[in-house]
């Protein structure tokens, strides 16, 4: 009896492996999702990403996801079943799947990973990234001219070096219109949570700000906005719905270029380990329509996206000086990207003490 | 208006769903049943009076909805436990996960619409008292309804003999039960309120909160609301003080960030559990009155033994 359950189960393993090595003819892109795919912010952002790969390169490849994948350990226990189930190339879209990442691509050698916005890489472990402060420099240029009270309202999440370069570059894009322009802080301590992003925008806009920003991901400071009647721009997505006589712009994340070269370049044996770090120029990040503003402002906000798509104009240029005074880039001269990446302090000016 | 009045005004819509659903949690509770699922009821109650109100263009259906949805699904929770003497605690958890899983596809065609914020119903005259007209006569309907039911429930338990059964119920389901109490079916009623208040939360956040739908929108308040029906040691007036503490503290650690005050937010942000967990040791000191208040029978299955 015995044996014979052993017969059925190699045969049936058998069966399984030629079933799996016959589906081999469409390679299989995998994605691995932190949120849900419709949450109207950074996972709908990869998603449309992801249909957009299927449009260009659907007869060659197909893709499947999983959403919802917490960070943390049970992201492992999810990267590794998307391996296993024959996957090419996984992307892993949320800073916190890192480490799994890495632990998992040591497992599968011949599987390639796809990482955003860590720094992490393995020989077959890329990283991706988006220059978002390209996009909050421009926010805060049009900040400076829309605020009355010459003070804007930032929302932020946790203090990691990718908010907290959004963070700078907004301030330093608005002192580049207004050398007096002030910002207010407020750590909301969670990506998600639309209740408590409302409650962080109220209590800005009670405190007198007129214009406010988010490094968070719903919709609901944009209404809260909306509601009391002030500005305020879109994140990840374009939020113009929540707010359609509110946002002044969105930074929206546009992952689909990137993810058609990258499977292409799988598909044509060229795939290598990369570190890809592009921005409003390669079109993986884009500006949501300048709306609700006045025409000269419109304007500035296009030229100055244009000078940055020229590679004219690099938000971090000095001369800049660090919250405590201390010299930090001379006149002319840029930050280089390792210095972004780990970015743990303020430009002068920032009114707020970052949490450590 | 003042500063002041703007916190206190926030701090409301901030406390009030955790009230409504700590309340009807107590209420279950109080009958000896331990629901864990109040997340799960939460969510389900702010999708359905999300796409309620949405289909309609009545947010008034839109909170029959909520509180319809949320009393359906605690009677799966009912029917497992009570009917068929489930375990208590992995049901409600069970509940959580699936209220977010069907919440998720009730809502999944309306996430990212706007959606109409319930009208203030204004009291004339009252509303012009100065500080405490526009706080507590100038408010959107759920808010008195909350307000309704701390009263309500506080005379139900403990004025009223079906009170006195429920809680006898809560408290000794066999005695209870010796004495001709129908057991199951107060206990089904009570999982019911409950359900119907976690719902009746649920749409306040989705119709008043932020007037909108995204998946996991109550992101943990149902387990807020749980753990204020301890905190409250079981009486309603006390899920008031803890729901508007908790509320307070919350909404003045964005205050005093936003002020610039140098401390650390991830401390700010841990402020309200803090004073959750002082003011809790300050109330557990006396042991006797937290011991005669908790149901003696809380989380125990009933088996009538005919």
């Amino acid at each position: 009896m015995k044996k014979l359950l052993f017969a059925l189960a190699t045969s049936a393993a058998v069966l399984g492996f030629t079933a799996a090595a016959s589906a081999q003819d469409k390679a299989k892109i995998c994605f691995v999702y932190v949120g849900s795919k419709t949450d109207g912010g950074w996972t709908q952002a990869h998603d449309i990403g992801r249909q957009e790969l299927e449009k260009a390169l659907g007869d060659k490849i197909e893709t499947q996801f999983l959403e919802n994948v917490p960070e943390g350990p049970d992201a492992e226990r999810a990267i590794e079943r998307l391996a296993r189930s024959g996957c090419g190339v996984i992307f892993t879209t949320s800073f916190g799947f890192m480490d799994a990442t890495i632990k998992i691509a040591e497992k599968f050698p011949d599987v390639k990973f796809e990482h955003a916005t860590g720094y992490k890489s393995a020989p077959n472990v890329a990283t991706y990234n988006s220059r978002f402060y390209e996009g909050r420099y421009i926010q805060g240029q049009i900040a400076a001219k829309i605020s009355q009270k010459g003070e804007a309202g930032y929302i932020a999440s946790f203090p990691i070096p990718e908010v907290v370069m959004g963070i700078n570059s907004f301030l330093i894009g608005a002192r580049s219109v207004n050398p007096e322009f002030k910002i207010k802080v407020v750590w909301a301590n969670t990506w998600f949570d639309p209740g408590k992003e409302a409650d962080a925008a109220k209590a800005l806009i009670d405190q007198g700000v007129d214009v406010i920003t988010q490094h968070t991901d719903t919709t609901a400071p944009m209404q809260v906005a909306a509601e009391r009647g002030i500005k305020a721009f879109g994140q990840a997505s374009d939020m113009i719905k929540a707010g359609p006589e509110t946002q002044l712009t969105a930074i929206v994340d546009t992952w689909g270029s990137y993810y058609i070269k990258r499977t292409q370049a799988f598909l044509d044996g060229k795939w290598e380990t990369t570190s890809s770090w592009d921005g409003l120029k390669d079109g993986i990040l884009t500006m949501a329509p300048y709306t609700n503003m006045p025409d000269d402002v419109k304007k500035m906000a296009e030229e100055t996206e244009a000078k940055i798509k020229s590679g004219e104009l690099k938000p971090f240029t000095g001369p800049l000086k660090k919250q405590d005074g201390s010299e930090w880039l001379a006149a002319g001269a840029s930050a280089d990207d390792g210095t972004l990446l780990g970015m743990n302090f303020y430009v002068e000016g920032v009114d707020d003490k970052l949490p450590q | 208006m003042g500063i002041v009045e703007a916190i206190l005004l926030t701090v409301i819509t901030a406390a009030t769903p955790l009230v409504i659903a700590a309340l009807g949690e107590l209420v279950t509770e109080r009958s000896g049943v331990l629901n864990l699922g109040v997340e799960g009821m939460m969510i389900m109650g702010a999708a359905c009076a999300f796409v309620a109100t949405q289909l309609t263009g009545s947010p008034y259906i839109g909170i029959l909805a909520g509180i319809l949805s949320g009393a359906l699904f605690s009677l799966l929770f009912g029917f497992l436990t009570l009917t068929l003497v489930a375990n208590q605690v992995a049901t409600g958890l069970a509940l959580t996960i699936l209220g977010l899983g069907v919440s998720g596809m009730i809502g999944e065609a309306y996430v990212g619409q706007s959606g109409e914020k319930l009208p203030q119903i204004v009291f004339p005259l009252l509303s012009d008292i100065p500080w405490l007209g526009p706080l507590l006569f100038k408010q959107d309907m759920i808010f008195y309804l909350s307000i309704a039911l701390v009263i309500g429930v506080n005379w139900f338990l403990f004025k009223t003999r079906k009170g006195l059964m429920l809680r006898s119920v809560g408290d000794s389901h066999s005695s209870a039960h010796a004495l001709g109490i129908n057991v199951i079916r107060t206990r089904y009623l009570a999982v019911m309120f409950g359900g119907a208040c976690a719902g009746l939360a649920g749409a306040q956040l989705s119709l008043v909160y932020t007037p909108q739908w995204v998946e996991n929108m109550s992101a943990g308040r149902g387990w807020i609301a749980l753990a204020l029906v301890v905190f409250a040691s079981w009486r309603p007036w006390r899920v008031v003080v803890g729901g508007y503490l908790f509320g307070a503290v919350s909404i003045s650690q964005l205050h005093a960030q936003a002020f610039g005050i140098g401390i650390p937010s991830q401390f700010l942000s841990a402020l309200p559990y803090l004073a959750t967990v002082a003011v809790l040791i300050i109330i557990s000191h006396n042991r006797r009155t937290t011991l005669i208040n908790t149901p003696a029978s809380l989380g125990k299955s009933f088996v009538p033994d005919r």
